[in-house]
């Protein structure tokens, strides 16, 4: 691997994500749809490896996020929002599981 | 079970052959790489439900001090306080080859050495709950890292998984059954073709007799 130093993005509501700004992530409140997945895009090609994004910001940009399931770089990470937790992330999971076995042995 | 549409010569016979024992070697090492694959992925797959569940459990924390910190204080203030963070996070990625995966390890640089060192306000102006959320999350922050890797070799190893449970598949049930029937196929027919040959050469070898000895 180069040496390049990788970076870390938060996407998501201003209240769920502001206090990450604290830990020095970078932080971007988005909440429309289009704008996440182009900012999702701008981020991956732009030496992030690791994307926190809150679950209801992942729902509006699902497909964008699919996208880059099977690509090494970046990981993209569901976290709960303050409105609460969705189980989306779980539901993620257990997708995996269900692909990779061919039924969710999970439940 | 198709057979395959070839010559019944003795050519392709051995070609055949050649290509049932290689069908069935890979069939071997594929089936042997799936089982260690699986066995891998139901241990991350562990880890990443367990990493997960904390996760979840500390950002809902820290988002409902953030809310009540959001509350007390004036947006504006909240901002300001959050604007110029004193600690900075960089990644180095590596990689770790499981099975010809590879996944991408995290390792965290953070900017200052000391992890307490996190605030970056004064006290004066801003809620004690401000403070509990940054601590809450700065806590989770390692574990966030590692959930960030393991899924992400949750996500590469399940479709890895996937390719070779369809690959094993395929040469399992089509491809090793197809050689099998060709080869049946092309042994039958030759060996019939030797019979043929056989008796016609019998026939003839009779009606040469008859014709010169009258031989009965």
């Amino acid at each position: 691997m180069s040496d390049t130093n990788y970076k870390t993005a938060v996407i998501g509501d201003t209240a769920s994500v502001s206090g990450f700004a604290a830990l020095g992530l970078s932080v971007f409140c988005e909440t429309d749809g289009t704008k996440i997945s182009k900012l999702i895009n701008r981020l991956a090609a732009n030496d992030f490896a690791v994307i926190y994004i809150t679950e209801p910001a992942a729902a509006l940009a699902a497909d964008t996020i699919k996208n880059y399931r099977s690509s090494r770089l970046p990981s993209i990470v569901l976290i709960p929002a303050v409105k609460g937790n969705t189980g989306d992330g779980m539901r993620a999971l257990h997708e995996a599981v269900e692909k990779a076995v061919g039924s969710d042995i999970l439940n | 079970m198709a057979r395959l549409n070839v010559n019944p010569t003795r050519m392709e016979l051995s070609k055949l052959k050649k290509k049932l024992v290689s069908a069935q070697r890979g069939h071997k090492l594929l089936k042997d790489k799936r089982d260690e694959l699986m066995r891998q992925f139901m241990l991350l797959i562990k880890e990443n439900r367990q990493l997960r569940s904390e996760v979840e459990a500390a950002v809902s924390e820290a988002d409902s001090y953030m809310a009540v910190a959001g509350s007390v204080m004036q947006r504006e203030v909240l901002e300001t306080a959050l604007m110029l963070p004193k600690q900075e996070v960089e990644l180095e990625v590596g990689e770790k080859n499981v099975m010809s995966v590879y996944i991408p390890v995290f390792s965290p640089k953070y900017r200052t050495s000391d992890p307490g060192d996190i605030y970056s306000y004064g006290t004066a102006f801003t809620s004690a709950d401000l403070d509990g959320a940054v601590s809450a999350l700065s806590a989770i922050f390692p574990k966030m890292i590692r959930l960030a890797e393991v899924e992400k070799a949750c996500q590469l190893m399940a479709d890895e998984i996937e390719k070779t449970r369809r690959r094993v598949n395929a040469l399992e049930h089509i491809m090793i059954p197809d050689y099998q029937e060709t080869i049946r196929f092309i042994t039958m027919k030759l060996s019939e073709n030797e019979r043929s040959t056989t008796t016609s050469l019998m026939k003839v070898k009779d009606m040469v007799l008859k014709q010169n000895h009258d031989f009965k």
